[in-house]
């Protein structure tokens, strides 16, 4: 308990006195996830959009698919990723295995379906609401559109947090597309892995209390802004 | 403050109407039954009351059920018949856009955008293309006169569901629609605010505009309607002047409904009646 105690001093110490190391790891995981969580929200929102208001044919196994891809192994993701980027894959030849750029290709697929499926639900249920009023004011498809995007604002904010949530947190596929070099592709969640391996607590309960912050701000942020987004009647 | 366009019924509109509306032989399936039957009627401009022979207020009336908010939804166009047609006769009848943009309809449920009730009129505002300064001027006009001008920065979901209604009541009235479509207005609203949304039909009707509007309050019927179609079981029974219906109604239905003696097993609701089978 000591020991345990020791290090979560040491933690602190490290956090509080602006710790270098600890500095670039933080900022590296945020451009990474950041970067995925803007590129997975550019193409999930739109096409969460486009599969809840228009009917297609396959609209319904897309739909699926994409509920279905939510739940996918980061572990798998990264392997997929790897092969294709690795030397002897297709994309071998751009180098991008063991760099940032694969790291966020990898969290871009993590996140986009969820992005999508959210988006499609939010924008579905908004447009069954409003569909007859916006018929019935004669919008056009396109402000029908705007209208639902607008008004589902915060909802759609609320799953771009929870991509950045899962994109930030995720460890197996950094790691694998990534591999952990220490001032190229050492982000929090893999340097707290190997950290903890090595038995440096202090590192590695510093980016954990991090981490725990990140979350928590995100939870607080996506409950704050669906309380806003539907007040209550007063009857 | 001036919301309404005041109308003369002798200066004809400087806009080309699309009234009269007509139904033939207008039938609606759903789930292979037949939930309106064969619709036959003329619904003729309003003239703002001032012709004794042309009903400015038409009430559909009628029991839960009988299909009163389909009727309104198939001459609004949101529904499409299945059978026979609805067909506009004015001056802008074949002109698709203008018969959308010269009608309006509000829900029995209002549905409003999750933006302050401001911003829900100024989006119907904004999407018939009113420039902005007069958009401005419009809204606190509206607001004004339904009684919500001091709710104007509320959110529209967190007013009261009679607040809510006369917002939509509001927003309706701001397309400045030929004929104007309610859907039972003031179901689940206090008296108080039943007389103003009264008062605002009223006005609008002044206005020039036609109103259709479902009911089953026969008291307001009486006071309110000009003429009244009574629909059972998704057919229309009888159509008469609102003093004929009410004092002499023709149809044993409508005299049993008018008595309050329309019993259960008469009333089965358009979706649950299993004679009327179709295909």
């Amino acid at each position: 308990m000591e020991a345990f105690l020791d290090a979560f001093a040491a933690a602190l110490g490290l956090i509080a006195s602006g710790d270098r190391d600890l500095i670039r790891i933080i900022l590296l995981s945020l451009k990474v996830s950041l970067s995925a969580v803007c590129i997975a929200a550019l193409i999930g929102i739109p096409l969460g959009g486009l599969i809840a208001l228009s009917r297609f044919p396959g609209r319904q196994a897309l739909i699926v698919m994409f509920n279905a891809l939510m739940g996918l192994p980061p572990v798998v993701v990264g392997l997929m990723v790897y092969v294709v980027l690795s030397r002897s894959g297709p994309f071998g030849v751009l180098n991008l295995l063991f760099t940032p750029t694969a790291m966020i290709i990898a969290q871009v697929i993590l996140v986009l379906p969820i992005i999508v499926s959210l988006t499609r639900q939010t924008l579905h249920s908004l447009w069954l609401e409003y569909r007859e009023t916006l018929q019935s004011v004669a919008a056009t498809p396109a402000q029908c559109l705007a209208a639902v995007l607008w008004d589902g604002r915060f909802m759609l904010i609320t799953a771009v947090l929870v991509g950045f949530g899962r994109a930030i947190a995720e460890v197996g596929a950094v790691m694998i597309v990534g591999g952990n070099i220490d001032n190229v592709t050492r982000v929090m969640t893999t340097a707290i892995a190997l950290e903890a391996s090595k038995g440096d607590l202090a590192l590695a309960l510093g980016l954990g209390f991090i981490l725990l912050m990140i979350s928590m701000a995100l939870n607080i942020i996506a409950h704050g802004l669906t309380a806003f987004g539907e007040p209550e009647s007063r009857s | 403050m001036k919301t309404f366009p005041t109308s003369d019924p002798a200066i004809p509109s400087p806009e080309p109407g699309i009234l009269p509306l007509e139904l033939i032989g207008a039938g609606l399936i759903r789930d292979g039954k037949r939930v309106l039957k064969d619709l036959n009627c003329r619904i003729e401009d309003g003239a703002g009351g001032q012709i004794a022979d042309r009903p400015a207020k038409t009430f559909i009336i009628g029991p839960n059920g009988a299909g009163k908010t389909l009727f309104l939804k198939l001459c609004h166009g949101l529904i499409q018949p299945d059978e026979g047609e609805v067909r506009w006769h004015g001056p802008a009848a074949n002109d698709g856009a203008r018969i959308k943009q010269r009608q309006a309809m509000v829900f029995q449920r209002p549905v409003l955008l999750r933006r302050t009730a401001w911003e829900n009129i100024n989006f119907v505002l904004k999407i018939r293309g009113v420039a902005r300064a007069e958009r401005a001027d419009r809204c606190a006009d509206l607001l004004q006169q339904t009684g919500l001008g001091r709710h104007a920065s509320t959110q529209a979901r967190a007013l009261s569901f009679g607040e809510q209604q006369r917002l939509a009541l509001a927003r309706a009235l701001a397309l400045d629609p030929e004929i104007l479509f309610l859907d039972e207005p003031t179901a689940s609203l206090d008296p108080a605010s039943a007389h103003l949304v009264e008062d605002l039909i009223d006005q609008a009707v002044a206005s020039g505009m036609k109103i259709v509007m479902s009911s089953h309050d026969l008291g307001q019927a009486k006071r309110l309607a000009d003429e009244v179609i009574f629909i059972h079981r998704g057919r229309i029974k009888e159509r008469a002047a609102a003093p004929t219906f009410c004092n002499r109604p023709e149809n044993d239905l409508a005299r049993d409904f008018l008595e309050g003696k329309l019993l259960w097993w008469r009333r089965r609701s358009v979706y649950e009646d299993g004679e009327e089978q179709c295909c």
